[in-house]
């Protein structure tokens, strides 16, 4: 089985994130670059599904600017993927989602797969949106937000906890999956893994490569103003000194925060 | 023939497989109404079309689709998508608006791309300009505030739940079933289903005015029955921390936070949270926050209003007390 994993480099959420105010754009330099932590946990659900069928590719592909993004990838690599692509382009600079799922979508038929994995939202974006953007464009069946994942040769199966209600679903393969927190941590990469990684496929491609030309007139989605909301302060601070929970009260009431009881 | 107008906003609603309308509805419809005229869109079992069609004119909306299929219960997303592109066709709108709940999100972002549409996530409001429908954001945890359009065409936009308060005036009745071709796209077949809409006394999280959390400071399940008994003292609801969630002292969906559910409520408890970065983020553009933490290093404090270093088991009993004692 041939699976891509979806993985995506994000500025340390243990940091301060910045936005360019002019641009609208994420800060890169601002903020150490990291692979998104629920990425690596999708790389984890290829890997142990690899230690149970060795017969089984797991490729990362990642679409982003040059920069610190191959020596991101080489973590993932490291942790035991066969191998690597890495689409970027200067022309993708502030692409939009639909851009970028038409990028990974043109990418991964280049790669070719049974399965696609990837997060279920990134820390950066939150968008939460590509991996059902990519299942529409390539016509094939897909599971979003799963909590547990069972893959066996030709199907995919898993449980989603949504707002109001939990299922269990299966897909036939080829699919797209993506996966949530409640999965387990990815494996840390071990020496071994570190000195193989730099022996494995790294394949970078632009988008002339991947043969898509940017269709100016396509919608898109377009940033038309951004600003930086005052930092909150910290108020007053006690130690408790026997009597904190009446203070509290105290202050509940004179910001009229204790309400009647209603019924 | 109906016609729609021209400021048309298709609203898809969510219905449980009974027919019942799902919360949010409300939501959703009224903000589509602040900007333009509210046509909502519900898939159902058979037989459901008239009741819905009144619910949701209550609610607001000004022209009703409903899509009666007995896929509904089954499916978890293809016959919505295909229920938005066939509303699309015959309403033409200039925007569409999900919830950006996890279903919402999913049916948006695939009509998104079937439709070739600029898709807005996470909107916490939506608004217009002279050049048309604008959804209005708040990233890095309320750090920022980002505005975006669509360069062409109609915008597809999620609304984060409980985030607008707008809240329309009822319309006089307009329901039509909608005919929708089936666009034979693979979908998951559901094995195993629950209701996890549970009828509780206490508030929905999401919307919440008062929210109480716990964090690992708690110490075990039982003991979040501390968090609860502060919440139903000021009529709160529940969240709690990541590491609570782990923990498993309450079900995920309880937890606040970046990779969890970001709220913004008038009053914000946190109680034995240290308050990282990822669960501030979640929670920091509360009006008002208070943190109970035995260590006076905790972040937490850092954006407290109102900062108490002590220990949650002396601290909330008592302070509980002295909320009933007010409230006489
Ligand atoms: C990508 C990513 C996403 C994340 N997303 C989220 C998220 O959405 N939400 C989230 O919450 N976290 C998130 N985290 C985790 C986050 O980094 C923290 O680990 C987590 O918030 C810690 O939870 P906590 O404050 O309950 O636990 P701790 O950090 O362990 O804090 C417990 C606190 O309780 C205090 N305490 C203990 N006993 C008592 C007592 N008796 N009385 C008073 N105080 C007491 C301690 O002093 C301590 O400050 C994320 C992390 C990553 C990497
Ligand atoms: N630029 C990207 N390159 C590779 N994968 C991505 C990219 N953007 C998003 N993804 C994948 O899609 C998931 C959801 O992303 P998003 O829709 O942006 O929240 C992520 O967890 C990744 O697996």
């Amino acid at each position: 089985m041939k699976i891509i994993v979806l993985m995506k480099e994000v500025p340390d959420t243990y940091g301060e994130r910045t936005l360019d105010l002019e641009t609208g754009l994420l800060n890169r330099s601002a903020s150490e670059p990291v692979l998104d932590e629920i990425t690596e946990r999708a790389l984890e659900v290829a890997l142990s599904h690899r230690e149970k069928d060795a017969n089984t590719e797991v490729v990362l592909l990642t679409v982003g600017p040059a920069g610190t993004l191959p020596a991101t990838l080489r973590k993932g690599l490291a942790m035991g993927a066969d191998r690597a692509v890495h689409v970027q382009d200067p022309a993708l600079l502030g692409a939009d989602l639909s851009l970028t799922a038409q990028v990974i979508a043109a990418a991964a038929k280049h790669i070719g797969f049974d399965l696609v994995i990837a997060g279920n939202a990134s820390t950066d974006g939150g968008g939460g949106a590509l991996p059902s953007m990519l299942t529409e464009l390539f016509g094939v069946a897909g599971l979003a937000s799963l909590s547990t994942v069972a893959i066996d040769e030709l199907t995919v199966s898993g449980s989603c906890n949504t707002e109001f209600d939990s299922y269990e679903a299966s897909i036939d393969l080829p699919g797209v999956i993506s996966v949530t927190e409640a999965l387990p941590d990815a494996r840390f990469p071990n020496f071994k893994g570190i000195m193989a990684a730099k022996k494995k496929p790294f394949e970078t491609l632009d988008l002339a490569q991947l043969g898509i030309v940017i269709d100016q007139e396509t919608a898109r989605s377009i940033v038309i103003s951004a600003a930086q909301r005052p930092a909150r302060n910290a108020g007053i601070r006690i130690e408790d000194a026997g009597d904190a929970g009446d203070q509290i009260a105290e202050f509940l009431a004179q910001n009229q925060l204790i309400k009647g009881r209603s019924a | 023939m109906i016609g729609y107008p021209a400021n048309s906003i298709l609203v898809l609603v969510e219905v449980s497989p009974s027919g019942q309308l799902r919360s949010g509805a409300a939501e959703l419809i009224g903000a589509a109404a602040s900007v333009g005229s509210a046509v909502a869109l519900a898939l159902a079992p058979t037989g459901n079309a008239e009741r819905l069609g009144t619910e949701l004119a209550a609610l607001g909306a000004a022209q009703v689709l409903i899509s009666e299929t007995e896929e509904h219960a089954s499916s978890v997303v293809v016959p919505a998508v295909d229920a938005l592109a066939a509303a699309a066709a015959v309403v033409a709108p200039e925007a569409v608006l999900t919830a950006n709940s996890i279903r919402g999100r999913d049916a948006a972002a695939r009509f998104a791309a079937r439709s070739g549409s600029a898709l807005a996530l996470d909107a916490v409001g939506i608004s217009r300009d002279e050049e048309g429908i604008i959804a209005h954001h708040s990233v890095y945890g309320g750090a920022y505030l980002v505005d975006s359009a669509a360069s062409t065409g109609a915008l597809v936009i999620t609304l984060r739940q409980g985030s607008s308060d707008l809240r329309s005036e009822a319309q006089p009745s307009n329901v039509q079933q909608l005919p929708v071709a089936a666009s034979g796209a693979p979908e998951a077949t559901i094995t195993a289903y629950r209701e996890t809409a549970a009828a509780s006394s206490r508030p929905e999280l999401r919307g919440a005015d008062i929210v109480v959390s716990g964090g690992r400071g708690l110490g075990s399940g039982e003991n979040f029955s501390l968090v609860e008994g502060l919440a139903d003292a000021l009529g709160g609801a529940i969240g709690a921390s990541r590491a609570a969630v782990d923990a498993g002292y309450v079900a995920q969906t309880m937890q606040v936070g970046q990779t969890g559910v970001t709220v913004a409520p008038q009053l914000y408890i946190a109680l034995g949270i240290s308050g990282a970065i990822q669960h501030r983020a979640g929670m920091q553009t509360s009006k008002t926050i208070i943190a109970i933490n035995k260590d006076p290093d905790a972040p937490i404090f850092d954006i407290a209003d109102f900062g108490v270093v002590g220990d949650i088991f002396t601290v909330v009993p008592q302070l509980v007390a002295a909320i009933e004692a007010k409230r006489g």
